[in-house]
């Protein structure tokens, strides 16, 4: 007992020690901002050793859980708890980890802004929600948690609010993913009314019993769904992960490639029992995934912008884990949610050091950066063979097994469009590479430099991460068993046997996409331009991005606004018009009868009529001690009125 | 209890009011003492009363009752359970801020603050009384005070608001009157007290009209709440109001009518309530899409928060219309949380409105590099208003739905589907506004802005301190509010 209690006190201080961080450092950051900077990274690094230990814990001991009422409504009571397994304590390590480099990284790369110190009092309120969302063991208190992440993601992408695209983009960010919210909630509510409990054990064994009908099964957890479309940017949600680039570069790494936007995979992870237990469902989670998954690709290769590429790569990733999730491959989706943490969140990390050297975005303006950043060029090639599924770096590994798994289980459909997106990833990403990195240098690279150490050093450590942290996975050491063993947390997963064929095919693909880039953009024997020249209509379309958000905003926040005014509109003139209508008719009424004769009710009723209609036109020219005679004449007839009302009540 | 603490606490305001009437008019600036004085202990009276409140007991705590009118059997009855006990202890809150807000008011000091005692006796009477009369007499009491306060402190059109308002809810309320009178005549009980006509179950009432003396308390509620389509003296009378007026219009009045609701409609004609809850449900429904979609395209600021009561205030009545224990809690909780919300917005938007002598919203802009503190309570409230879990807001808004969700039938599904649209609005109308007054560049037109003063901080303190509270931890606020829900809906 004493045992269990010591646990569940060092898994409760992962949450709260950022929290208190966030306190403290909100409470001093106007005047303290660099000491706030460092206290905010001390206490996310505890974080990190409290999480690994959370591992070793669950590892030795096994997964535990604790809750407790937090009140009662009715018959109901609503409890809070967490519960540390594989997969959360996995999640803690990934969070801590990233978050921790994230802000040692910010150190050098935020310090010359004005609100240096407030940027660090976000990112530790961020830290807290987003463990906290990780620790939950019921939907209700994972929603909390996950609309705090979305406020924190909120602030910081608005974090330069003097721009309008920063502040626009942040308004979008949380309204779109509100949207999906609102379906998540409703699941939430549905789960509720079907089990009546919000706890993740309990309802999963109460599916598993098979006490819950299948529609209910098949449509909560396709609402539910609808949340990691939103949180996940998965297709049609999508729309606001590109625009939140706008955030400074260590959120877009943090937040926006490692953290929350996975979210939306752990909720999926986290509720596989009840998605495995309706193939509907499972095949909606797997079609939305693999066709964002081809569908960002696809726009990434014609992008600019560094940090654009790097976040439709990541919408483009995140549409892997997701349908991996749904074709049933619970361990590999989860597996490339954790290398693709890192090695994303090195390539943001990177291409933050590039844009703090040359001072844009635009890699058309950037070149030969190869030359003038060590560090920074092998560390983001590093990165870039990875996310491309280069042979024994982390990528590789996982997706594999995703690929793998599609191809054992005879879904040859996803395995064609993945290992098509994977031949994709390769090429834009190494489009970005030789362009960034290769060639002479630019105007712009001309005075670039190496970035600080606090910025090279989480670039080296990711790195590291990026090459062996797909080791744990990796089937010839059994890796892939022992992890899906640690992560399974009592649900029957099907073990895949290595495969040969799908390896080789997409490890061929991932060389030509390298290959292709290469003799497009490094030796230039391929024009660049062939696929503007030959098919100019879709490269258009994918210049803009499908036209998605001029979709949204013909169809549904245009006619939104216009809606609203006719509301308006109807609310001056039609509801309180009528009271003036009804004003005007009853003057003409009441001109010749008198008060009391009308009867009780239309007598008052004309009487406040007339008295509206009259005010309006005279009153507004009378002073206010006229106004108060007004009022004592009114309680006077109101008086007079009560007192006939009695009368003839007969009393 | 021999302390009759509610008559205490019910009529000091009274005793303030004359002291500040009898003060002659050279000392006219001590009123504001006077009456921050009187607000303070009425303050500390609310606190104390909640400290020796059982919370266990779900029945009517500190009950005063003396025959008034013998002939009529009209009673002086008081008493508070865990319904009152909130709005009680918030109508002292605002009061003191209220109060604290309006301390540079210098036209005619000593009639403002008088009169705003005797609208706390008003606000706190209608909250403790237990005899229909004298409900009554507490809910007209009400309207004179902010009558003159909207037609003698307000802005440019306050003659027209304040006329609109005075005369839109004394027709709602004399039809409640009738109401009331035809269950004195009618129920062959010859009683107005409250508690007796709820618990009797031979309230001798036919069915038909049963339902016709709901429609009619429902004119008088449902005009004071405001529900769609009774609203429209609502923009008006906050907009011109004075802020302090907004602040109690807004945390106070409003919740009158949906206590209403809950106090007498729905225990005395418990039936009639049931056969008028979908009806309630649906205008409800409407009201909360209906005034998030007005408030998103409004100029003025003070109309913006104006038009988003009536959509929160749909969320307190959609719980009311559902009759559970749940949906009824989410609903206080909510009148509670929209008290402390919005009536922190309306103190937020004054104290901007005395510095750039504007409320319209194009007129703003980059606050939040000019008064980052300002700027801050008022993303904090937004975020706050917009539902964020968390913060208190939150606890309301979920309740309402997940106690109209667990009815289980279509009808309630389909009213949570629709509704939850709202919060969706909600977030598209608050974070639009933050957008155009807080960031972005300085506007040009504002310069020289007064400082953010503790005054200021001190009087939105508390309200800080309460949403984060309730927000994370509502469970004590909570018990006491389901313990009398509980027993409301199965008298």
């Amino acid at each position: 007992m004493t045992q269990i209690i010591q646990i569940t006190q060092i898994v409760w201080f992962i949450p709260l020690i950022p929290f208190i961080g966030f306190i403290i450092t909100f409470l001093i950051f106007k005047k303290f901002s660099n000491a706030v900077s460092k206290i905010s990274t001390i206490f996310s690094g505890i974080c990190v050793l409290l999480s690994l230990y959370s591992v070793y814990l669950v590892y030795t001991k096994g997964s535990f859980s604790t809750e407790i009422v937090w009140y009662i409504t009715g018959k109901y009571y609503i409890s809070m708890g967490f519960v540390a397994d594989g997969l959360s304590t996995m999640m803690l390590v990934v969070v801590s980890i990233v978050s921790f480099l994230v802000h040692l990284y910010s150190i050098g790369y935020m310090h010359k802004d004005s609100r240096f110190g407030l940027f660090f009092v976000y990112l530790q309120l961020f830290s807290a929600s987003m463990l906290g969302l990780v620790l939950a063991n019921n939907y209700l208190q994972m929603y909390i948690f996950w609309e705090l992440v979305g406020l924190c993601s909120y602030l910081l992408i608005g974090f330069w609010y003097e721009k309008k695209s920063a502040s626009d983009a942040a308004k979008k960010a949380f309204l779109t993913t509100r949207v999906g919210d609102v379906g998540m909630m409703i699941g939430i509510l549905l789960l509720f009314l079907n089990t009546g409990t919000l706890g993740f054990t309990k309802i999963f064994e109460l599916v598993e019993k098979g006490f819950i009908s299948g529609s209910v099964i098949t449509a909560s957890s396709i609402l539910l769904f609808c949340g990691a479309i939103g949180k996940s940017a998965q297709f049609p949600l999508h729309v606001w992960l590109p625009d939140a680039m706008e955030g400074p570069t260590p959120v877009s790494a943090l937040i926006h490639a490692a953290t929350m936007v996975a979210a939306g995979v752990y909720l999926v992870g986290r509720s596989f029992p009840l998605f495995f237990a309706s193939p509907y469902a499972m095949t909606v989670v797997a079609v939305i995934g693999v066709f964002t998954a081809i569908f960002a690709a696809s726009i990434a290769i014609v992008q600019t912008d560094i940090k654009k590429i790097l976040a439709y790569s990541t919408i483009s990733q995140l549409g892997y884990m997701i349908f991996a999730l749904g074709l049933g491959a619970y361990v590999a989706g989860l597996f490339h949610l954790m290398t693709h943490a890192f090695f994303k969140a090195l390539l943001f990390l990177g291409s933050g050091s590039v844009i703090h050297a040359t001072g844009t975005q635009e890699i058309t303006e950037m070149g030969g950066l190869a030359k003038k950043m060590k560090t920074t060029t092998w560390t983001f090639i590093t990165g870039a063979l990875s996310l491309s599924g280069f042979p024994l770096l982390a990528g590789f590994w996982s997706k594999d097994e995703i690929l793998g798994f599609a191809f054992d289980n005879g879904r040859y459909i996803f395995f064609a469009i993945g290992a098509f997106t994977a031949f994709l990833t390769a090429f834009y990403m190494f489009r970005l590479v030789f362009v960034v990195f290769g060639g002479s240098l630019s105007q712009k690279s001309e005075h670039a430099h190496e970035s600080p150490k606090t910025m090279t050093i989480p670039l080296i450590i990711l790195a590291i991460f990026a090459i062996i942290a797909g080791y744990i996975g990796a089937p010839f050491i059994k890796g892939n068993i022992a992890f899906g063993e640690f992560i399974k947390n009592g649900i029957h997963i099907k073990h895949t046997e290595f495969n040969f064929m799908p390896m080789v095919i997409s490890v061929l693909l991932a060389l030509m996409g390298i290959l292709l880039s290469y003799l497009m953009y490094q030796k230039k024997t391929i024009p660049k331009d062939w696929l503007y020249k030959y098919v100019k209509p879709y490269y258009t379309t994918l210049k803009n991005k499908y036209y998605i958000d001029e979709f949204y905003s013909k169809v549904i926040i245009r006619p939104g606004i216009k809606f609203a005014n006719l509301i308006n509109w109807f609310d001056k003139n039609i509801i309180d018009g009528f009271i003036n209508i009804i004003g005007k008719a009853t003057v003409i009424i009441s001109k010749g009868i008198h008060l009391f004769d009308l009867g009780v009710i239309d007598g008052f009723v004309n009487w406040t009529a007339n008295e509206t209609y009259n005010s309006g036109k005279r009153l507004r020219k009378l002073q206010t001690g006229n106004v108060s005679a007004y009022a004592i004449i009114m309680f006077a007839v109101c008086a007079v009125y009560i007192i006939y009302l009695i009368i003839r009540f007969k009393f | 209890m021999n302390f009759n603490i509610l008559s205490i606490l019910t009529f000091l305001p009274i005793l303030g009011m004359v002291i500040i009437a009898v003060v002659p008019n050279k000392f006219e600036r001590s009123a504001k003492w006077i009456a921050l004085l009187n607000s303070l202990v009425l303050l500390g009276l609310s606190i104390y009363l909640w400290t020796i409140f059982d919370k266990t007991n779900a029945l009517m705590q500190f009950e005063e009752k003396f025959r008034w009118v013998p002939g009529v059997n009209i009673y002086y009855h008081l008493g508070i359970d865990g319904v009152s006990l909130p709005m009680v202890f918030l109508t002292c809150l605002l009061t003191v801020l209220g109060i604290l807000v309006s301390w540079n008011i210098d036209h005619k000091p000593k009639v403002f603050f008088a009169l705003m005692l005797l609208l706390t006796t008003g606000m706190l009477g209608v909250f403790v009384a237990l005899d229909f009369i004298l409900f009554y007499i507490f809910w007209e009491l009400v309207l004179l005070p902010m009558y003159f306060l909207i037609a003698i402190w307000g802005s440019s059109n306050r003659m027209y608001a304040a006329i609109k308002f005075f005369l839109y809810t004394l027709f709602g309320s004399v039809l409640m009157l009738v109401g009331i009178l035809l269950i004195f005549f009618n129920s062959g009980l010859k009683t107005f007290d409250i508690l007796e006509l709820a618990n009797s179950n031979s309230l001798n009432l036919a069915v038909n009209l049963q339902n016709w003396i709901f429609f009619l308390l429902f004119m008088g509620f449902a005009i004071k709440v405001p529900m769609f389509p009774f609203h429209t003296w609502l923009p008006d009378a906050h907009t011109e109001a004075p802020t302090a007026g907004s602040v109690l219009l807004a945390g106070i009045l409003l919740k009158m009518g949906s206590y209403g609701f809950i106090r007498i409609s729905i225990p005395i004609l418990p039936d009639a309530a049931k056969s008028w809850s979908p009806a309630i449900a649906i205008l409800a429904v409407i009201g909360i899409i209906y005034g998030a979609l007005a408030s998103l395209i409004q100029k003025d600021l003070k109309r913006l928060v104006a038009f988003s009561s009536v959509s929160h205030m749909g969320f307190v009545m959609l719980g009311i219309s559902m009759l559970t224990p749940t949906a009824i809690n989410g609903a206080v909780l909510q009148m509670f949380n929209h008290g402390c919300i919005t009536g922190m917005l309306f103190l937020l938007v004054g104290m901007i409105y005395d510095r750039t002598h504007t409320r319209l919203i194009e007129d703003m802009g980059g606050l939040a590099n000019k008064l980052p503190l300002w700027a801050g309570i008022l993303a904090f409230t937004s975020f706050a208003s917009l539902g964020l879990p968390g913060l208190s807001g939150f606890w309301g808004e979920f309740l309402v739905l997940f106690g109209t969700f667990n009815k289980g039938s279509t009808f309630a599904k389909v009213m949570v589907y629709i509704s939850i649209l709202g919060i969706v609005l909600g977030a598209a109308y608050l974070l639009w506004m933050l957008q155009r007054v807080i960031f972005g560049n300085a506007n040009e037109k504002l310069h020289d802005l007064k400082k953010f003063s503790w005054l200021e901080f001190i009087t939105l303190a508390p309200l800080i301190a309460i949403i984060i509270l309730v927000g994370v931890y509502p469970a004590p606020i909570l018990n006491i509010i389901n313990n009398s829900v509980n027993y409301i809906l199965n008298m």
